[in-house]
């Protein structure tokens, strides 16, 4: 297959200080984030917060950058996988309709999850 | 199949070897995204239906222990980093030193960890018979280990709680479910990565790493570094639930 | 009548001096091995006990269901039978069955290479087989589970008194033997090809099981994690399927058939893999739309994926999801079909043999399709409420697994036990034993269309006594499918000690591993091989002894008949 590409690139300890130092500060803000009130947007702050921090150790520390093309379909593999497991059966529970119409049960009305009696 | 110095017997070259050796790793660390894929699952269902139980269930858990964990992870990914670089670039020395700095902080981490789930046990935050949400509240001589401004918000917020959700106590096992099964599967790969890193150790200190050859160094690189992807997520989901109340 | 694809001539053959069965001797050299070829047999020891011990607790299932009352075992025992027939079958046997034996001898050989990628983790992946398997028996030795192959909650997790950690464990362990074959093979098909072996010379059950790897990896590791939180929750009370805690049963469901239903993906894939190879040789004509059959085999990995939810349709679950899912389930489908059309076009004008790998892959082209339509009709939501948990759904996926998966299984055993063994099994009485298992498999299943269309529920250890006929045609059905599993597994294990020695390739066929001495070197390739040629072309290798048209040389007239 492709012979010369995965050669050692080998990256420079200075690079993995630079990362090393952001994840820290990307740390430290997903704290700060944290006690600001955003409403339903805590989640994809935090959540956006961490994947930054995941796609660095991914491309820098991993040096899944300087990798040859089918590590990095490999990489995309499984995260288009963890999205179908998430996406198709959270679609699942967030479609459900019980037969007073309310949507069920993954209803923030909590007094609704109790199985209803009549 | 014999082994001709570096080279396995099956290969051709040692390019080749080095490549199927990184392959097989990346496609295993793909096992596992999959493989705790299935428990985020559980837990992003039940945070969504019982957004109360599990906003109570973070307040219980210590920011401040949490934030030190995640720097020293990310600290060990730095010094697993500076281990494989080391073998890259033929620093024989430095090796053994880097990855013994790895293992410190992994230790570290246990540590922390240690502490916390021991005080889990001791508030009653187990699922099963013993689990009781309020039992540091109603029992705060039990629970010296919280200062009184911490505790009365945990009050506050327990009140608060129990009226959005008459049943809390029974879904507020549902996010220590969460928190014991996803630490715990951390910390159980945690646990073989630090095995493989005393491995590492050890054949660091006889010399047999080089730049020529030191798959094995980068291997268990790749490993510790999704073992430190996990708790990246780990931590926002499970300690900063609601903080901002 | 039929003819013999293998030419008699010259003087007898004989085996070559040194192989992989003889290199070494002794119990260490088979229980230490590396050697893939010697793997493949300790797997296909292991896998034959596992489908016998499967087979036992079939055979109770239908010598139970002979009479309607339920008069030989008790409601309990008969829950547990079904449900060992089910655990044992599916991860024991149907799973590894033809990547673990026939994977593992074949693909370095149709690569070009010395070994798999990974030789230490391929027999690792056979003892942890080894040892999940012994959780399983201890499971079954201490008394069974009663809860269903499918394991569902809140039954296993909290009501069921029966073994279900143990055998939980087991199959937990053994999933990952899967997902080490898994990487093994991926890894080797990008890594390892010869020199000129590009991906679009590769045979095509080099492809399949590419794309069940790809299923193994993407997917066992979920049934892991699944079945650990179940086990979490037996043993130490955690709550995620607990209704009493706020858990969803049903998320139990969504997780286990997301790996559950690409599971039998696993199983059939590598069967069409099988397929693949015997309809181009005992056709002597190139297989019909290469290129579709391998995006074909993709395709069924990546769409089988996104239909699990099929199995869930009277769950409750949104119904917006089982329209989307049915959708999918439908689409799935298509690749299949694509496959069978290619299958047919490259019978048509081909040289037809009629050996008993070919008669295997014809049982499988029907067999594979009833099966395959029937699970349209399952698909079908306002169908599948009638059917659903009925025997139409027994019958259809048996089709597929024993009809489809079994007999691509045997038909591939019997194509490459000449190069596995060095020596032919006996044509006749292999044909024989061929017919034997079609006409017994047809009289167990069919009748059960029947009876789920006419309403028997499946898992239910008693029935209607109107259902009795088709019952009985059932079990009679069954004993006569038994005699056709018994028949080869004693003339093939004859055969490896006395049959007819066969010579490099005694078919003639056109892949790599037919290059190499019957039974192949420890090291498979004396000269790594350059491949210049493209797959299943019979016409540019002269040296297969064959004519323009694909007919063996013979002076212009096919060979005699009856060539032993």
């Amino acid at each position: 297959m492709s012979e010369h590409e995965h050669s050692e690139h080998i990256v420079p300890p200075s690079l993995y200080l630079v990362i090393i130092l952001t994840l820290m500060c990307l740390t430290a803000l997903t704290v700060a984030v944290a006690y600001i009130d955003l409403g339903r947007f805590n989640i994809v702050a935090a959540l956006g917060i961490a994947t930054i921090k995941a796609t660095l150790v991914v491309l820098f520390f991993m040096h899944a950058k300087y990798s040859p093309k089918r590590t990095k379909l490999v990489i995309f593999a499984g995260i288009f996988w963890l999205i179908i497991l998430l996406f198709m059966t959270l679609s699942d529970y967030a479609s459900r309709v019980d037969y007073r119409g309310v949507r069920y049960p993954m209803s923030q009305n909590l007094t609704l999850t109790h199985a209803p009696r009549s | 199949m014999h082994r001709t110095g570096a080279l396995y017997g099956q290969f051709e070259t040692l390019e080749q070897q080095k490549e199927t050796a990184s392959l097989g790793m990346w496609i295993f660390l793909v096992t596992e995204v999959m493989f705790f894929g299935g428990i985020m699952l559980a837990y992003t269902i039940n945070r969504h239906t019982y957004y109360h139980a599990f906003a109570m269930g973070s307040q219980t858990l210590s920011i401040q222990l949490g934030t030190l964990n995640t720097g020293v992870l990310l600290a060990s990914s730095f010094t697993m980093a500076m281990a494989v670089w080391a073998a890259q670039v033929g620093k024989k020395k430095l090796i053994p030193l880097f990855l013994a700095l790895t293992i410190v902080l992994g230790f570290i981490f246990f540590g922390v960890k240690y502490v916390e789930y021991a005080q889990k046990f001791h508030h009653h935050l187990v699922p099963g018979r013993n689990f009781d949400i309020a039992y540091c509240v109603n029992n705060p001589s039990q629970c010296e280990d919280i200062n009184a401004k911490d505790m009365e918000k945990e009050r506050e917020e327990l009140t608060a709680a129990m009226e959005a959700d008459p049943d809390l106590n029974a879904h507020a096992q549902l996010y220590y479910s969460a928190y014991f099964g996803m630490t715990g599967l951390h910390a159980l790969h945690m646990i073989i990565g630090a095995g493989l890193l005393f491995w590492l150790l050890r054949g660091s200190l006889a010399g047999r790493f080089s730049a020529e050859w030191n798959t094995p160094v980068d291997l268990v690189g790749l490993y510790w570094h999704f073992v430190d992807i996990v708790w990246i997520y780990l931590f926002p989901l499970l300690y900063l639930i609601d903080r901002h109340k | 009548m039929s003819t013999s694809s293998t030419i008699n001539t010259g003087p007898a053959l004989k085996l070559p001096e040194k192989h992989y069965l003889n290199a070494s001797y002794g119990i260490r050299s088979w229980l230490l091995t590396t050697d893939h070829k010697r793997i493949a047999l300790l797997y296909l020891a292991s896998v034959t006990f596992f489908f016998f011990i499967g087979g036992f607790f079939a055979m109770m299932i239908r010598l139970h269901l002979m009479s309607p009352y339920g008069t030989l075992l008790s409601a309990d025992t008969y829950n547990r039978m079904f449900t060992m027939h089910g655990v044992t079958m599916v991860f024991f046997f149907l799973i590894p069955s033809i990547p673990a034996v026939l994977g593992n001898f074949l693909i370095p050989l149709m690569v070009g290479a010395k070994d798999l990628a990974f030789p230490k983790i391929n027999l690792l992946s056979w003892y942890i087989y080894i040892i999940g398997g012994s959780f399983t028996l201890y499971s079954m030795m201490t008394g069974g589970l009663d809860t269903g192959w499918t394991f569902y909650t809140p039954l296993s997790t909290i009501y069921s008194n029966s073994a279900v950690a143990p055998a939980v464990v087991g199959v937990f362990i053994t999933g990952f033997s899967s997902i080490l074959t898994g990487l093994n093979f991926l890894v080797t098909v990008h890594t390892m090809r010869a020199p000129g072996m590009t991906w679009f010379r590769l045979p095509l059950f080099v492809w399949a099981h590419y794309a069940t790897s790809v299923v193994m990896i993407l997917g066992t590791p979920v049934i892991a994690i699944t079945l650990g939180l179940a086990a979490m929750e037996r043993v130490f009370g955690l709550g995620f399927f607990n209704p009493a805690m706020g858990g969803d049963p049903i998320l139990f469901q969504h997780l286990f058939w997301f790996y559950s239903h690409p599971a039998v993906y696993i199983m059939i894939l590598p069967a069409m893999g099988v397929i693949s190879e015997l309809i181009p040789t005992f056709a002597r004509k190139k297989l019909f739309g290469y290129h579709f059959v391998a995006a074909a085999s993709l395709a069924i990995a990546v769409i089988g994926f996104l239909v699990w939810a099929h199995h869930m349709f009277l769950t409750g679950q949104s119904t917006y999801a089982a329209l989307a899912f049915s959708f999918l389930t439908f689409l799935v489908a298509i690749p299949s079909a694509v496959k069978v059309f290619n299958w047919t076009a490259t019978l048509f004008g081909g040289s037809i043999s009629f050996d008993t790998p070919m008669l295997y892959a014809f049982g499988f082209l029907g067999l594979f399709l009833v099966g395959g339509l029937t699970g349209l009709f399952l698909g079908c939501l306002g169908i599948d409420m009638h059917v659903h948990d009925t025997y139409f759904v027994v019958a259809h996926f048996h089709y597929i697994m024993v009809g489809g998966a079994v007999m691509g299984y045997l038909g591939g055993l019997h194509f490459w036990w000449p190069k596995i063994t060095g020596r032919k099994y006996p044509e006749w009485l292999a044909r024989i034993a061929a017919l034997v298992l079609f006409v017994g498999f047809n009289l167990t299943f069919f009748p059960q269309f029947v009876l789920g269309y006419l309403g028997m529920p499946r898992r239910y250890h008693v029935y209607p006594p109107e259902f009795q006929v088709y019952n009985v045609m059932s079990t009679a059905g069954a004993s006569i499918l038994a005699v056709g599993y018994l028949l080869p597994m004693i003339y093939l294990m004859w055969a490896a000690f006395y049959g007819e020695v066969a010579g490099n390739n005694p078919w003639p066929a056109t892949g790599l591993e037919w290059t190499t001495p019957s039974p192949p070197p420890t090291e498979n390739f004396e000269v790594t091989p350059v491949v210049t040629w493209e797959a299943y072309d019979f016409h540019n290798r002269p040296e297969l002894g064959l004519d323009v048209l694909g007919v063996p040389r013979h002076g212009g007239m096919l060979p005699a008949h009856g060539d032993d």
